[in-house]
């Protein structure tokens, strides 16, 4: 690591200013705010606020819907995580073994991750659209009468496959770049010292993509959870109803269509709660695993 | 134990470019071969060919009475040290040794009598528990050697293993090698582009160049009596001073001036001669003039240590010639020497093919 010497001792702060700046006002004070008016109750018109103190937060942990819709988000999370990291593995893969730094092939595989989220979603809803959707006919030969947006488990299908086919280009793209880093002789040397292709993939390949896997399960769990708030809003086109919703689009629905400002801040406390837990975990148990080259 | 055997073994890449072009070897059992040659002659190719690791295109390789050439790499019953060692970097030293055993079936118990007979052998018994990053150049290149002796292969197959080591290291490893290879008895195939290595640890050389073998023979006979031009000037150090000469009044004369004599064995018209540098000696009070003298000006001296190094041109300024002289000896640039050498240290090579000429 190369060392700077700084001349004036207040020059580096200033230049880390801007983006200390960014993180406070966009991160750390709204943080702040939800923290506070989590524990008032809010006039839906803001003529005043109430202290409550922790009922906002009794409310939604009783509440039925809200453990149903936190019990989607984690089926939601778990699905979309494993499905666009193993899928994108299995691709990146199959292309590692053909692919010898062919940009432009590399580029157009990496196409849909330049797609926004919304986009995305709109594009998935004409995809399974219940007048125009090519996915009906697939459906319908299999004896599927799918109805998006009525019924809740075709329209969750709908989501985690939105969510996942958005998702895997990003983590094609690291996974490949993780396989074509594994030194050559390395691979080698594992198929002099082992035949079968399958378990040199789990004892050799695998233990040294690990470092990708594990920075990609955290990109992909904070994508599943706060991220797909655009996929959700265009399936549900702004009412949920008896679909399925994750906890971050219910702090919307509470907070801006509710009018339960008090409500929507103690729930989005829980999860960032959540987050925090969940970064502790994965750094204290999964990291541990993980080989650094 | 085994031997191995190279038919007309060529190798044609996909665009065309013909890397290896119809090589045939036989290496006895427990025989050490080194493929030497210039980047871009084909040695590497022809050794992971060899391992399985890259196809042959045409001809046929056996190991021991099998052909290989569709077999597995990990069922030919070799075992291969990387030039970057290639360990694995996420497994231990024990581990590294033993997954080739595990991948086999072993026992465990025997797995584990074999890596620590290796790092017993290879003194890496120490570095057991250790990660490879851990570890340092030469401890790195012993646990790849250890790899390769626990498999107890038919054949070792060395990639250039010592040219990331620095060059005290590269001496004691070479050394190492050479007396492992020995006490096991394991036929083994080394690449390299060091001259040096190639002469020391070879029972046997291969010259290569341009995916074509130029010699194959002991080292001390491909130095006595390089077949072509190509090994007079790969063999060596400093290399063999080569001289465009042709026939003259009497005998044999310089290409561009004067100042040689030489007789003409072969009655040829041109020759490229061939002299080592240490073959050529001083003219001076009570040294007889040998088969060949030389007229040359000095142009530097440069001093190595147990000896010294003459640069001069000779021919007006046509060439330069390199001579070996003892190490305390003077010479100033400008001086006027006179060199001499034995009939049996002058070669001489057909001036257009480069072969060796010998009748």
């Amino acid at each position: 690591m190369k060392r700077v010497q700084f001349t004036n001792a207040s020059l580096p702060y200033l230049l880390l200013l801007p983006q200390l700046a960014i993180i406070v006002i966009f991160f750390y004070w709204p943080s702040a705010q939800a923290i506070q008016s989590s524990f008032y109750l809010e006039d839906p018109f803001g003529f005043g606020s109430t202290f409550v103190g922790m009922e906002n937060y009794t409310d939604v942990l009783g509440s039925n819907e809200y453990a149903s819709i936190a019990r989607f988000t984690i089926a939601f999370t778990l699905l979309v995580t494993f499905l666009s990291l193993s899928i994108a593995l299995l691709l990146a893969v199959k292309a590692d073994a053909v692919l010898k730094g062919s940009s432009t092939y590399k580029t157009l595989l990496m196409w849909v991750y330049a797609v926004a989220p919304p986009v995305a979603g709109l594009m998935g809803v004409m995809f399974f659209d219940m007048h125009i959707g090519p996915f009906l006919k697939v459906a319908a030969f299999f004896g599927w009468d799918f109805k998006i947006g009525l019924n809740y488990f075709d329209t969750a299908f709908a989501m985690v496959v939105i969510a996942v086919w958005k998702q895997i280009p990003y983590n094609f793209i690291f996974f490949l770049s993780g396989l074509q880093a594994i030194p050559k002789s390395v691979r080698e040397a594992s198929m002099i010292d082992c035949r079968s292709g399958f378990r040199r993939f789990w004892s050799i390949i695998l233990p040294l993509l690990a470092p990708t896997a594990f920075f990609l399960l955290i990109i992909n769990m904070t994508y599943s959870l706060f991220d797909t708030f655009g996929i959700v809003d265009v399936v549900v086109k702004d009412k949920a109803a008896n679909n399925p919703i994750t906890l971050v689009y219910k702090v919307y629905m509470d907070g801006f269509r509710g009018g339960d400002l008090g409500g929507s801040s103690a729930q989005s406390v829980i999860l960032m709660l959540v987050v925090f837990v969940l970064t502790i975990f994965q750094f204290r148990f999964i990291e541990r695993r993980v080989h650094y080259g | 134990m085994a031997t191995i055997t190279l038919d007309t073994v060529r190798k044609v890449y996909a665009g065309g470019v013909e890397a290896v072009k119809g090589v045939s070897i036989d290496i006895a059992d427990g025989e050490f071969i080194v493929l030497v040659g210039p980047s871009g002659c084909g040695k590497s190719t022809l050794l992971r060919m060899i391992a399985g690791l890259e196809e042959i295109s045409t001809g046929e390789i056996r190991i021991g009475e099998k052909v290989v050439n569709k077999v597995d790499p990990a069922d030919r019953d070799i075992a291969m040290v990387f030039q970057n060692y290639a360990l694995y970097p996420h497994m231990t030293v024990y581990n590294n040794l033993a997954y080739g055993l595990k991948n086999r079936g072993m026992a465990k118990d025997e797995i584990d009598r074999r890596v620590k007979e290796a790092a017993r052998i290879l003194e890496i018994g120490d570095y057991l528990d250790r990660k490879p990053r851990a570890l340092s150049g030469g401890q790195r290149q012993r646990v790849a050697m250890g790899r390769a002796i626990v498999r107890e292969p038919a054949a070792f197959l060395f990639d250039e293993p010592l040219s990331n080591l620095d060059a005290k290291l590269r001496v004691q490893m070479r050394v190492e090698i050479k007396r492992l290879q020995k006490s096991l008895k394991t036929t083994s195939v080394y690449v390299t582009h060091d001259q040096l290595e190639a002469m020391t640890l070879a029972d046997r050389l291969v010259v290569l160049s341009g995916g074509n073998i130029e010699q194959i023979g002991a080292p001390i006979d491909v130095y006595d009596k390089p077949a072509s031009t190509f090994v007079a000037s790969f063999i060596g150090s400093p290399a063999m001073n080569l001289l465009k000469v042709r026939k003259g009044a009497a005998g044999l004369e310089l290409e561009t001036g004067s100042g040689l004599t030489a007789a003409n064995p072969y009655g040829r018209d041109r020759y490229t001669l061939g002299v080592r540098p240490e073959h050529l000696s001083l003219v001076e009070a009570g040294v007889p003039a040998g088969a060949l003298t030389l007229k040359a000006t000095v142009n530097v001296l440069e001093p190595v240590g147990a000896e010294s190094y003459l640069y001069a041109s000779c021919g007006g300024t046509g060439q330069e010639i390199v001579i070996r002289v003892e190490s305390h000896a003077r010479f100033e640039p400008g001086q006027e020497i006179t060199l001499t050498a034995q009939a049996k240290d002058v070669h001489f090579f057909d001036a257009d093919t480069g072969r060796r000429v010998e009748s």
